[in-house]
């Protein structure tokens, strides 16, 4: 606990500060401002601790989060500051699984509510929902034991005529043993999304399993026997992997195949473009063209086009010409998890309602191993095996539902809420690279899943413009990919700074009238069925004063509250309607005051606030 | 002149119809003195467009055997294509086109031969009289008068006949000031603030000159503005060095010893010529559908339109923040006080002033700060962004500040009155319209081609009840307050509603937003059913007392 702390407005270039209190809990870094109000911060949401150089009220210190929460504080006394920054240091860094804050938080849930909780999304459910196993793909038990590939999940569904050998020959073939597998299927169109890692092709190694294996797959398809293959990596990333015996198909080797590269960047050139995006994005005083250059050179909306676009390919591949597809990258869990994911949403409206979002993410994301772990960085480890493509997954799909408002059961605060749980590790459901490392660390027994946590709260999460008939079960929705489509997404990157976000929410004020008028809905029913009571009543007059003496009381008791005052119209919205922290002071141009309350030579201090100002 | 002379093929078959996220339609096109009449008749959808030749910003042309084509792009930032058979008569249309669009007398332009079929409720060109300003004003201070000394626009062309003046001014003393002044445009009122009695002033550069003129009546007549012993501050709207060298062509600024009361903020805006550009660029590049990221950021980046409406925002803010925060007066001038003079001062207002978040408010608005106040519609909005006529006095001033309104609008959805259609209804018929309320280039001008009594007023037709329920925004709730508005980058937004409107498959995000208003609809008939079923059933439970007893 260290007193007088000062937290400073990231965006004001005035001193402006509060002053209160931080606290270091077991979890979580607690600062009580003056005015009673607290700020939560989660050491596993703690990216980086920096302690600035030495200033003449205290030492700067400055925490970043992985949910792009930027705090800065200015600790009185440098002993105490570094103190907080060695504690923070250890904290945050976390050496073991079973130190991670899933393992220690506890819901007050009970035990069969925990595996009720875990069984929430069941795939094998959702094979079953997609249509198969069926006449051409079935279960396969081949890595019932994680043996052919410990980062796939155990079950698997294969085409029924791909035999054991062919799968066991294939996965060989296979970088990481990861080989062609079902993600997806199109029951209307009979076509399949397949994914795998890149083959150990190299130069000119082939392997005759996997030539099967994809033949199989192609012949699964009884509407298209031509199949897709993407590579989701930029051509010459991938012929630079075949110098180290991986690369991708030759067309030549394998019949029936269309082969596409759609350039999709690695981890590495995705952590940075992130990283360059946040340094402008976080940049005080910054001016428009700076901003539009930064978002430029960073490349982040670029490579969020590629994903999307990608997405688009597969989608029609399999909507328009009913052909499989077949994806990979280099390992098959980053973006052949976003391709993947992304395509099936544009498929298939289930995954844009809560619960399908939910299965999207456990499927293509979780049980096909997508390093969690490592690329959220929830252990101590590699730092270049971080990066953002789950959260560039979500901004895909935030720039779907601005695309299709109405398309969407869940709205922007469901993403971000994932994504918070994401680096959270709260929750079981992203601990760990792979289902078997999540085996091995009885999640199911030790944690507790996010998913009916995020039911119970629903109603934060719903969309309110949602149309279940905007499209029916399998119409394909087709995005617009043009440039100026994509939009810098301010609620993620600057969802704690306040000052940036409309002063008035339309978005809060439609999910508050909409929530008021189910709640309307059901007083009508009530007072109609009180006034029928009544007009019942008036004409058996005997009966009514029977039953008001028998039962004076219920009466009163169940009118609902906001019946008992006399409320003005929509009552739920004042406080929404009411304008969020509308002054000067949290804006750019608000350092003019300080200016102008200084008695100085006027023209050369105005001249040089108006300068800050604008800069 | 015969419009008659000019179309020399009056009528096309089997014309076809290009527009983007449209199919094609098949069918004739006919041309009047004022409009281009596309229809088309088959069963399925029978559709028609109507283009008033002053709406065609640009025409090209071009031929593949003897199917001509024309691409016709509007002032609206629309484009179209028709193609026509037979190359006379694309040929004849194409020049008929562009003569009628190009007309130069503006006694033929449409609002001299528009007929309204609707019944005029209230004359608009009455609607927003300076007196009635005036008698607002009167009612909370009587620090300021009426003056009548312009008149016949004798003392300054581009004034309206009475302006607001400080009630310690005569009007010879102003007729001094005007000669001081820039185009005679004298300091007068723009906006009082109730809340602490502080003013706003606008008026264009003083003629200081090389030598350091000044004018004692100019120095007294801002002076009266203030409150004893406070300062004011007087916001300039070009940078230092340009202010500086005004002086050499006889300009010029208000010197510190002179005007030792005032300090002198140089908040810098583009001249008008330099938005033009930007608005051709921004554009082009909103145009060009092929653009990869980099490119569509860079074009974005280059045509600085967003940090137009970054400065323009910040010099408003800053002009309310004086008036607001800081309880002192201001006075508003550029170089000619007719730019970005009223874009400040109109935009400082919408801060401030609750009233001019509603419709009639902002009307009033519109009419005092730009049409009464002299900014030359007619030469700004002679061309949009497709002009490819050597640029001269074009420009989008009026455009980036409705935009400017825009930005705040989607800060504070809840405190406008007027919803974005609105908005874009202003601009358009600021470039283009049947009305002629943006005729001529100030008041002067428009007495003189009776517009008054030839013309419709745009406001006769707006505030009808029945077209004002399409600008009326359903979340509009009074406040009070002043709002400020974030200018950080990130706080912006391209205005879609304008650059991409015809650039993107719309169709969804209207749904989405009739189904937002149906949400707020739906609440407010709920709300008035319990709040009917209430009453019900409190006076059946009167009642019932009352047989009780």
């Amino acid at each position: 606990q260290v007193e007088q702390v000062k937290l400073l407005d990231r965006f004001s270039t005035s001193n402006k500060s509060l002053t209160g209190t931080l606290y270091l809990t077991a979890t979580h870094l607690l600062f009580i401002d003056s005015s009673q109000r607290e700020t939560w911060i989660l050491h596993h949401h703690i990216a980086a601790v920096e302690k600035l150089p030495l200033t003449t009220s205290g030492c700067p210190l400055v925490i970043q989060c992985k949910n792009f929460r930027i705090v800065h504080f200015v600790v009185p006394r440098e002993r105490d500051c570094h103190d907080i920054y060695n504690s923070l240091l250890q904290l945050s860094r976390t050496a073991k699984y079973e130190e991670l804050y899933a393992f220690s938080y506890n819901p007050k849930q009970n035990e069969s509510e925990q595996v009720k909780g875990w069984q929430l999304i069941d795939l094998a459910e959702e094979y079953k929902r997609m249509g198969v196993p069926n006449a051409y793909w079935q279960l396969s038990d081949a890595n019932r034991d994680y043996k052919i590939c410990e980062t796939y999940p155990r079950d698997l569904y294969v085409p029924r005529t791909a035999s054991k050998p062919i799968i066991v020959g294939s996965s060989k073939f296979r970088s990481k043993g990861r080989f062609p597998v079902l993600s997806y299927y199109h029951k209307n169109k009979e076509a399949a999304i397949c994914r795998c890692s890149q083959p150990l092709s190299g130069f000119s190694a082939r392997c005759l399993e996997d030539e099967h294996m994809l033949q199989a797959i192609s012949k699964a398809n009884p509407s298209n026997r031509y199949m897709y293959v993407m590579d989701t990596r930029p051509k010459l990333n991938a012929m630079a992997n075949r110098a180290a015996g991986k690369g991708y198909e030759n067309e030549d080797n394998y019949s029936n195949i269309r082969f596409q590269f759609v350039g999709i960047e690695n981890i590495h050139v995705m952590r940075s473009s992130l990283q360059k995006l946040l340094e402008v994005s976080g940049t005080r005083g910054l001016s428009v063209n700076d901003f539009l250059s930064g978002l430029e050179n960073s490349g982040w909306l670029r490579h969020v086009k590629a994903v999307l676009d990608a997405a688009v390919f597969l989608a029609k591949a399999i909507a328009v010409e009913s052909a499989s597809v077949l994806v990979h990258c280099s390992d098959g869990w980053d973006r052949t998890s976003q391709v993947c994911s992304l395509g099936a949403l544009l498929l298939d409206s289930y995954y844009r309602t809560i619960k399908g979002f939910m299965v999207l993410i456990e499927k293509d994301w979780i049980s096909f191993g997508h390093k969690f772990s490592d690329r959220c960085c929830q252990l101590d480890g590699d730092p270049k095996e971080i990066s953002p493509v789950f959260t560039q997954f979500l901004e895909s799909v935030w720039n779907l539902t601005e695309q299709f408002p109405q398309a969407f059961e869940y709205n922007e605060a469901f993403l971000l809420q994932i994504h918070e749980h994401v680096h959270s590790c709260q929750f079981g459901n992203f601990l760990g690279n792979c289902q078997k490392e999540r085996e091995e660390l009885k999640l199911k027994e030790k944690t507790y899943s996010l998913w009916p946590f995020l039911l119970a709260e629903q109603k934060k999460y719903q969309n309110p413009l949602y149309n279940p008939d905007f499209s029916p079960e399998l119409t394909l929705l087709e995005p617009n990919t043009v440039s100026f489509n994509f939009k810098f997404w301010r609620n993620m990157y600057h969802q704690f700074d306040r000052s940036m976000h409309p002063r008035q929410s339309m978005f809060n004020l439609i999910m508050n009238t909409s929530e008021q008028n189910k709640q309307l809905e059901e007083d009508i029913k009530e007072l109609e069925a009180k006034i029928k009571q009544r007009n019942g009543q008036s004409d058996v007059v005997f009966v009514k004063e029977q039953e008001q003496t028998a039962h004076p009381a219920p009466v009163a008791l169940k009118i609902p509250p906001c019946f008992q005052k006399e409320q003005p119209p929509m009552p739920v919205n004042d406080a929404v309607r009411t304008i969020e922290g509308s002054n000067t002071a949290d804006n750019r141009y608000s350092e003019l005051v300080s200016e102008f309350s200084k008695a100085e030579p006027a023209v050369v201090s105005l001249e040089y606030g108006v300068a800050r100002m604008t800069c | 002149m015969e419009f008659a002379e000019l179309i020399k093929t009056p009528r096309a078959d089997n014309v076809v119809l290009h527009r983007p996220f449209h199919p094609a339609v098949e069918g004739t096109l006919c041309l009047t003195g004022h409009h281009l009449i596309f229809s088309s008749r088959r069963q399925d959808n029978a559709e028609e467009l109507w283009l008033l030749h002053s709406d065609i910003d640009s025409i090209e042309k071009r031929f593949v055997g003897s199917l001509g084509t024309i691409v016709i792009k509007c002032k609206d930032l629309r484009i179209i294509q028709l193609d026509i058979p037979g190359m006379e008569e694309c040929l004849n249309i194409a020049s008929s086109i562009e003569a009628l669009s190009t007309l130069d007398s503006v006694t033929l332009m449409y609002p001299f031969f528009y007929r309204p079929m609707f019944e005029v409720l209230e004359d608009g060109w009455s609607s927003f009289l300076l007196e009635q300003e005036f008698e607002l004003l009167s009612s909370v201070t009587n620090e300021w008068r009426l003056s009548c000394v312009n008149k016949e626009f004798s003392v300054c062309p581009s004034y309206p006949s009475v302006v607001i003046v400080p009630k310690c001014i005569d009007d010879e003393a102003l007729r001094k000031v005007a000669l001081f002044r820039h185009g005679g445009r004298f300091p007068v009122l723009s906006y009082y603030h109730k809340k602490n009695g502080m003013a706003m002033m606008r008026s264009s550069q003083p003629l200081t000159g090389t030598n350091g003129r000044r004018c004692k009546e100019d120095e007294k007549l801002i002076n009266a503005t203030l409150r004893s012993g406070r300062r004011g501050f007087v916001i300039d709207t070009r940078p230092l060095n340009v202010a500086q060298q005004a002086r050499a062509k006889g300009g010029g600024f208000e010197q510190e010893v002179h005007y030792p009361q005032w300090r002198r903020i140089h908040k810098y805006i583009e001249r008008f010529n330099i938005l033009q550009e930007s608005f051709i660029k921004l554009v082009e590049a909103c145009n060009d559908q092929s653009h990869n990221m980099d490119r569509w950021l860079s074009k974005l980046e280059a045509s600085n339109w967003l940090t137009h409406i970054k400065e323009l925002l910040t010099a408003a803010c800053l002009a309310a923040q004086c008036i607001d925060r800081e309880g002192a007066s201001v006075l508003v001038h550029g170089s000619e006080g007719t730019d970005s003079t009223l874009q400040v001062t109109s935009l400082a207002q919408i801060i401030l002033d609750p009233r001019c978040r509603t419709i009639r408010g902002f009307e009033a608005l519109i009419v005092r700060e730009w049409l009464q106040a002299g900014h030359p519609f007619q030469q700004r909005c002679a061309q949009s962004a497709y002009s490819n006529s050597k640029q001269k006095w074009e420009a989008p001033v009026f455009l980036l500040f409705l935009e400017c309104v825009w930005q705040i609008h989607r800060q504070f959805p809840c405190s406008f009155e007027f919803n974005e259609q609105f908005l874009i209804m202003l601009f358009e018929h600021a470039y283009a319209s049947q009305f002629g309320t943006f005729l001529g280039n100030n008041e002067n001008e428009r007495a003189k081609l009776k517009l008054p009594q030839k013309t419709m007023s745009l406001w006769s037709w707006v505030n009808r009840p029945e077209e004002l329920i399409r600008f009326q925004n359903p979340l509009y709730e009074a406040n009070s307050l002043v709002i400020w508005p974030s200018v950080a980058p990130q706080s912006l937004q391209l205005w879609e509603g304008v650059f991409l409107r015809w650039n993107r498959p719309s169709r969804f995000l209207e749904e989405a937003e009739e189904e937002r208003m149906n949400i707020i609809k739906y609440n407010k008939e709920l709300q008035a059913k319990v709040n009917a079923l209430r009453r019900q059933l409190a006076e059946m439970e009167t009642d019932e007392e009352a047989q009780e007893e």
